[in-house]
């Protein structure tokens, strides 16, 4: 039942308001993974940065898809934690570390071991609208535990006009996706994440985006 | 399964068109034969685009009354939303910019119910009215007046201006002029899209003294002059069959589509130079976005409208 839901939802909802009310302009589409294991790493502005990176992939993908997100808001109720869980399918993460051997990450180890595709926002949260924060460490440790896993990076624009943080009245725009080339495991920590940055920041210069402020 | 009664010379005008595009595509089919060294990805893209667009024009023509309105408020949906996503806009309009798409389908039911003398000045009164009352509530004064007048531009345009095609369509069938609003439609966009193409082939053929260099430096005399003479042939070829005009009168409706569709042109052209985009979208392939499309109907729809409406209604 929950995963009829779920189908109805990503198939007539989702494409509904990310094909017609807000309108998609993806760029190198075949960068993304045909399969899993993968982490698909964006900017986040809005609650619609899942929705319409779920949207680019195929039906037959969809269960292997798991966006990262974090336990203690999307489970802080039962009806959104029902919604978060069974609908979206998100991947619940704990964001606060209690002790020393408590590993947040670990459902991600084990998700990305059964060949999921996770999407990860490395800023953590949604923040400022349309500006990039900086990457929290959790990326670049699930690269070095996986590093023949492809991280692709995929630079979201329009999202945060459209839904910011706060909101709750969608104003349609155009959004761009653009997505990047697969990276890899650097060897260090710094320096993949320093090329992670600069790969979104190049994929952002691809770009003409139109001031909002 | 076709709900409106169509009249036969615009069922013929359709077969024609059709015709048209059967003989652009093989025409690129055969130029990539034989002329082998150039690149036609562009202009195969751009046929192709022609195909999907006057297929779903036509059959947003034909199944309804209703279905084909609602197809010209997406148009303008559309254009709208293309527009304001290349546009510099302030974070403080987000909620202005919601009451300016919903003027969209409070226009377009307007026109469904026939009432036109709110049609006529909804947008142009009420709407320009309203919008910055509503901004001043919200109170952001930096960039006010600039942010009036970009959405305000955008709704006459996009919505006010395009919305006279649906108008045309309900327009009902005189006495000696069977083809109806239907036919005025199709003679209007079938006009407008061929003026475009004909001042741009003109123009590859003879092109050479430029006029109008500082906004579209690919636009000449000869490109220009050589649309407004075919199309003017071709409006007064076609207007026995889907107008009632008069010889004469099918003359001028030829010059106003050719000469107004080429400021309409021209006019986007300088939006998109000003805010500084070569396409306005990506949704047409070869054609860029649907702002680029549309631009030339921004003048002509309206200004057709009032010829037509001022002679025969």
């Amino acid at each position: 039942m929950n995963q009829l839901l779920r189908l109805l939802f990503y198939k007539v909802i989702v494409k509904f308001v990310v094909l017609i009310v807000l309108g998609l302009n993806v760029r190198h589409r075949e960068k993304l993974p045909k399969q899993g294991p993968a982490i698909l790493v964006a900017n986040h502005n809005s609650h619609l940065d899942t929705m319409v990176l779920m949207s680019l992939f195929p039906t037959r993908l969809l269960a292997t898809i798991q966006p990262v997100a974090a336990m203690d808001y999307f489970l802080r109720n039962r009806l959104l934690a029902w919604f978060a869980l069974k609908i979206v399918g998100i991947l619940p993460i704990k964001r606060t570390i209690k002790n020393r051997h408590d590993n947040p990450l670990l459902p991600c180890y084990e998700a990305l071991a059964n060949q999921r595709i996770l999407i990860l926002f490395p800023e953590g949260s949604r923040g400022e609208p349309e500006k990039l924060a900086n990457f929290k460490g959790g990326i670049a440790k699930l690269a070095e535990q996986f590093p023949d896993v492809p991280v692709i990076p995929i630079l979201l624009h329009g999202l945060g006009k459209s839904l910011p943080k706060g909101e709750a009245l969608l104003v349609p725009f155009f959004c761009d996706v653009f997505i990047g080339d697969p990276m890899f495991w650097t060897g260090n920590k710094k320096t993949f994440i320093q090329k992670l940055k600069q790969s979104m920041e190049q994929l952002a210069t691809e770009g003409q985006f139109s001031a909002w402020d | 399964m076709i709900a409106i009664s169509v009249d036969d010379k615009v069922l013929w005008s359709l077969v024609g068109l059709y015709g048209i595009l059967i003989i652009a595509s093989l025409i690129i089919a055969f130029l990539k034969k034989t002329v082998a060294e150039k690149s036609y990805t562009e202009l195969t893209q751009r046929v192709k685009s022609w195909w999907v667009m006057v297929t779903v024009f036509t059959l947003a023509m034909l199944l309804s009354r209703n279905i084909s309105l609602m197809f010209f408020g997406f148009i303008s949906f559309l254009a709208l939303k293309e527009y304001f996503s290349i546009i510099p806009t302030r974070r403080a309009d987000r909620r202005i910019l919601f009451w300016a798409y919903l003027a969209i389908p409070i226009q377009y039911y307007l026109v469904s119910i026939e009432w036109y003398g709110l049609f006529i000045i909804f947008i142009p009164v009420y709407v320009f009215l309203f919008l910055p009352m509503r901004m001043v509530i919200i109170g952001e004064t930096k960039n006010f007046l600039h942010a009036a007048g970009t959405l305000h531009w955008g709704l006459m345009t996009l919505v006010f201006s395009m919305s006279h095609l649906a108008y045309l369509l309900v327009l009902p069938p005189l006495d000696n002029f069977k083809a109806g609003g239907v036919g005025l439609v199709l003679f209007l966009v079938f006009l407008t899209q061929f003026n475009d193409v004909s001042q741009y082939v003109w123009g590859k053929m003879l092109g050479k003294y430029k006029i109008i260099p500082k906004v579209s430096p690919n636009k000449t005399w000869e490109g220009f002059l050589g649309g407004v003479l075919t199309t003017t042939i071709l409006s007064v070829l076609l207007a026995g069959l889907l107008t009632p005009l008069s010889f004469k009168m099918a003359i001028a409706a030829g010059l106003i589509i050719s000469i107004t569709g080429f400021i309409g042109d021209v006019i986007i052209s300088a939006v998109k130079r000003d805010i500084g985009v070569k396409d306005s979208g990506n949704l047409l392939p070869g054609h860029g976005g649907i702002l680029d499309r549309i631009d030339s109907l921004t003048y002509t729809a309206p200004l057709f409208f009032h010829f037509i409406y001022y002679l025969h209604y």
